[in-house]
């Protein structure tokens, strides 16, 4: 009886008491705040010689990936296993994905061996909210097409925060291919709720309208305090696709390079990175560079992540159930 | 040019309002139909032995014509056949419908046309018509032959799904047409802008990372479409018009003497791109949703009648096709068994638009567009009626709907404005 409310004289099923972390429009500015504190007293946890803590001990975090990934596959992994829970990583090629089998049946099969949170990295838009309505999981969109990537969005916030001391106030130029980067969606939201700000710029070509103030003039980075760099990727330049006509002139026009920076400026990439084409090799290697910072970032900040949606969910469920 | 059941019934319809705008009827009357014609308006009429509905407080009014709808047959019985759609548009009040034919195998052929009016003359429960393609298995190169199959009984002809894209073979279209004395309908799209599109290219695809289907795919295509029909000087018909600009180049059209017509969808009409924020599979659809005013440019014109016809553009998907992420999912929504209700709550209760056009569009202004005798409520005409219960809330469930497909954007909702009864020619083909 308890499970279903009467609301104005329907009877509806009571909302999912899971959580998930689906977009960064999910969060609020306090979860946010939340997230980096804990990551920041994981990353304490990281500078001792025993790494491993017992927090999720027991529990089972699913990481499904569709798409290529090394840094944030690897990362979640490492995140879960850090935090003594078992990781299963099912990779869609070579699997009964190939066999035609859809995602909904995916989700349910894997769903089926009881994981506390399902890492689901996605080629199509909703993706992740699609297995979040299937399964009983917790779920995490570890990238869905080109619309999110919450965790990476989360990493980059820490790490600027680590090296400015704040986000409030800061402001960061998004330049590159914007129009196809999940990365830039949710970074560009992310920004917003912690009270800096973005400009983006890049081809026109690649710049979606709606999202941020938008330029093509590479000069508009100057006023950045982080420069955050896209990768270019080659099917961009493909014939039938003409987002840029060559390699070569998105160099020349949009490439980071040590004359395009003042001091003090930081340079930022989600990886994989192509030196020589969006970014300069001396950049890359300078001390502007916080892309190290970022891969370390992502450990403790997907651990903060796991942590949060398997120990803060469920216990608030088993408190609210007590008291009833 | 339809095929389906017809019937000789005899009803007496008592006490309901009567409202049929072009016959300049709105008053609280009794009907009594014998031999599926309308024999006598008038009050307190004689039960002459008939069957009585009693229908006090509901509204009779011509019952509706939907110039596109997709019956999936032959091909995906699974989703849709030709009992199932016709039964479905019944329940949505509608006496009569043409089918699109871009089916498997497209119906591009004589045989195949005069087989599946067979079928529906012993299973459609409203008349139906069938189209057929402009361009053999629609590839848009080589002409069907249109005038075998205009003499078989297409009731027009259309590729739609897709356009006729190359601009000689559409005007060599137009002109061979003159010999069918049938409307060509076109499906505006240049697919060179729309290739990857997902949704409307505006700022909630670039939010949500989709690719866009810009206005322009469409606009462009209406623009080019109605320079083809004024030079060949043959009408033309657009379907399901979603952009604001297309709406502009059809009115330019009209301004100058072309025979353009054209349709908008209930879903065009009562929703924008922020709809699809949820990325909920059944509000994807094509040409996709649009912005505010687009949408307020749509209903414009369906006020004042530049666009004549409202149609569903009912487009069954079966569960396993809808039941995946946004981006795999394909294009298309049901649309016959909610599209009164959906356009009176949304529009004519708010006071958008008046009983009378909503009424007008639904029927006559489809019916005329395919040169079908407009459904009408006068004495010796026959009976294609719709009685609605305007002041009935229903809530739209998935085992409600007789279409075997249930891919509608409208499920949980609760609608105002249900129909009660309807009459397509001269036979009850549904009754709740």
């Amino acid at each position: 009886m308890s499970d279903l409310r009467v609301v104005g004289g329907e009877l509806v099923p009571p909302a999912s008491t899971r959580r998930h972390l689906l977009s960064i429009g999910d969060l609020t500015r306090d979860d946010v705040d939340r997230l980096l504190s804990r990551a920041r007293s994981f990353a304490l946890s990281q500078e001792r010689d025993h790494k491993k803590l017992p927090t999720l001990r027991g529990r089972l975090v699913l990481n499904v990936f569709y798409e290529s990934s090394t840094r944030t596959s690897s990362s979640f992994e490492l995140a879960a296993k850090r935090l003594s829970a078992d990781t299963l990583t099912f990779k869609a090629s070579g699997s009964s994905v190939d066999k035609g089998e859809s995602l909904k049946d995916t989700a349910l099969t894997l769903s089926a061996y009881d994981p506390d949170v399902i890492v689901i990295r996605h080629p199509e838009a909703g993706a992740a909210a699609f297995v979040a309505g299937v399964v009983d999981a917790s779920v995490v969109n570890a990238g869905d097409g080109k619309h999110q990537h919450p965790t990476q969005a989360l990493l980059d916030l820490h790490t600027i925060n680590e090296t400015f001391g704040q986000l409030d106030g800061l402001h960061v130029a998004i330049v590159g291919d914007v129009l196809h980067s999940r990365v830039a969606r949710s970074l560009v939201e992310a920004l917003h709720l912690m009270g800096a700000s973005a400009v983006l710029v890049g081809p026109p070509t690649l710049l979606p309208t709606g999202l941020a103030p938008s330029t093509h003039d590479i000069d508009a980075v100057a006023d950045a305090d982080v420069v955050y760099v896209l990768r270019m990727q080659r099917e961009r330049m493909l014939v039938g696709a003409n987002f840029v006509p060559s390699l070569r002139e998105y160099t020349d026009r949009w490439g980071i390079t040590p004359g395009r920076l003042r001091p003090g400026q930081k340079v930022m990439h989600p990886g994989p990175m192509n030196r020589g084409v969006e970014l300069d090799a001396r950049v890359a290697d300078s001390d502007a560079s916080l892309v190290v910072d970022q891969v370390r970032a992502g450990l403790v900040v997907r651990m903060a992540v796991l942590y949060d949606l398997v120990t803060s969910g469920p216990v608030a469920v088993e408190a609210a159930v007590g008291v009833a | 040019m339809l095929a389906g059941r017809s019937g000789a019934d005899n009803v007496v319809i008592r006490g309901a309002r009567l409202v049929d705008p072009l016959e300049g009827v709105d008053a609280t009357l009794d009907v009594r139909i014998e031999g599926g014609v309308i024999a006598a308006v008038g009050e307190d009429l004689d039960q002459n032995e008939h069957q009585v509905i009693e229908a006090a407080g509901s509204t009779l009014v011509p019952a509706f014509v939907d110039p596109h709808v997709h019956l999936r047959t032959p091909g995906r019985e699974d989703e849709e056949t030709i009992a199932s759609g016709t039964a479905a548009a019944a329940a949505g009040g509608y006496c009569a419908i043409l089918a699109v034919p871009n089916t498997e195998p497209v119906v591009d052929d004589p045989v195949l046309l005069r087989g599946l009016l067979i079928r529906a003359a012993t299973e459609a429960h409203v008349p139906v018509g069938f189209m057929a393609a402009v361009t053999r298995g629609q590839d848009g190169t080589e002409l069907t032959e249109m005038g075998t199959l205009a003499d078989a009984g297409a009731a027009g002809f259309t590729d739609d799904g897709r356009p006729v894209a190359d601009a000689g073979v559409m005007r060599r279209a137009l002109q061979y047409n003159a010999i069918t004395g049938r409307v060509i309908a076109v499906h505006c799209e240049e697919q060179s802008l729309t290739r990857g599109g997902h949704a409307h290219a505006g700022a909630v695809a670039a939010e949500l990372g989709l690719g866009g289907w810009p206005s322009l795919g469409e606009s462009l295509m209406v623009a080019r479409d109605v320079e083809l029909a004024a030079d060949t000087e043959q009408p033309i018909h657009l379907m399901h018009l979603s952009a604001r600009e297309s709406v502009e180049h059809l009115r330019r059209a009209q301004a100058a003497g072309v025979r353009a017509t054209a349709e908008a969808t209930p879903h065009h009409l009562c929703l924008t791109d922020e709809a699809i924020r949820a990325l909920d599979p059944n509000l994807k659809m094509n040409p996709p949703l649009r912005t505010e005013v687009d949408r307020g440019a749509l209903i414009e014109a369906v006020r004042d009648g530049t666009i004549a016809a409202i149609a569903t553009d009912h487009a069954p998907h079966s569960p396993e096709e809808k039941d995946v992420p946004f981006e795999s999912a394909p294009f298309g929504v049901t649309g016959l068994e909610t599209a009164f209700s959906v356009l009176y709550s949304e529009l004519v209760e708010p006071g958008v638009l008046s009983l009378e056009t909503l009424l007008a569009r639904l029927s006559a202004g489809p019916a005329e567009i395919f040169g079908l005798d407009r459904p009408r409520i006068a004495v010796g005409a026959r009976a294609n009626l719709t009685l609605v219960d305007l002041a009935a809330s229903w809530r739209v469930e998935a085992s409600s709907f007789r279409s075997r497909s249930t891919n509608s954007w409208l499920l949980g909702r609760r609608l105002r404005g249900r129909v009660l009864l309807t009459m397509a020619a001269g036979r009850v083909a549904h009754a709740v």
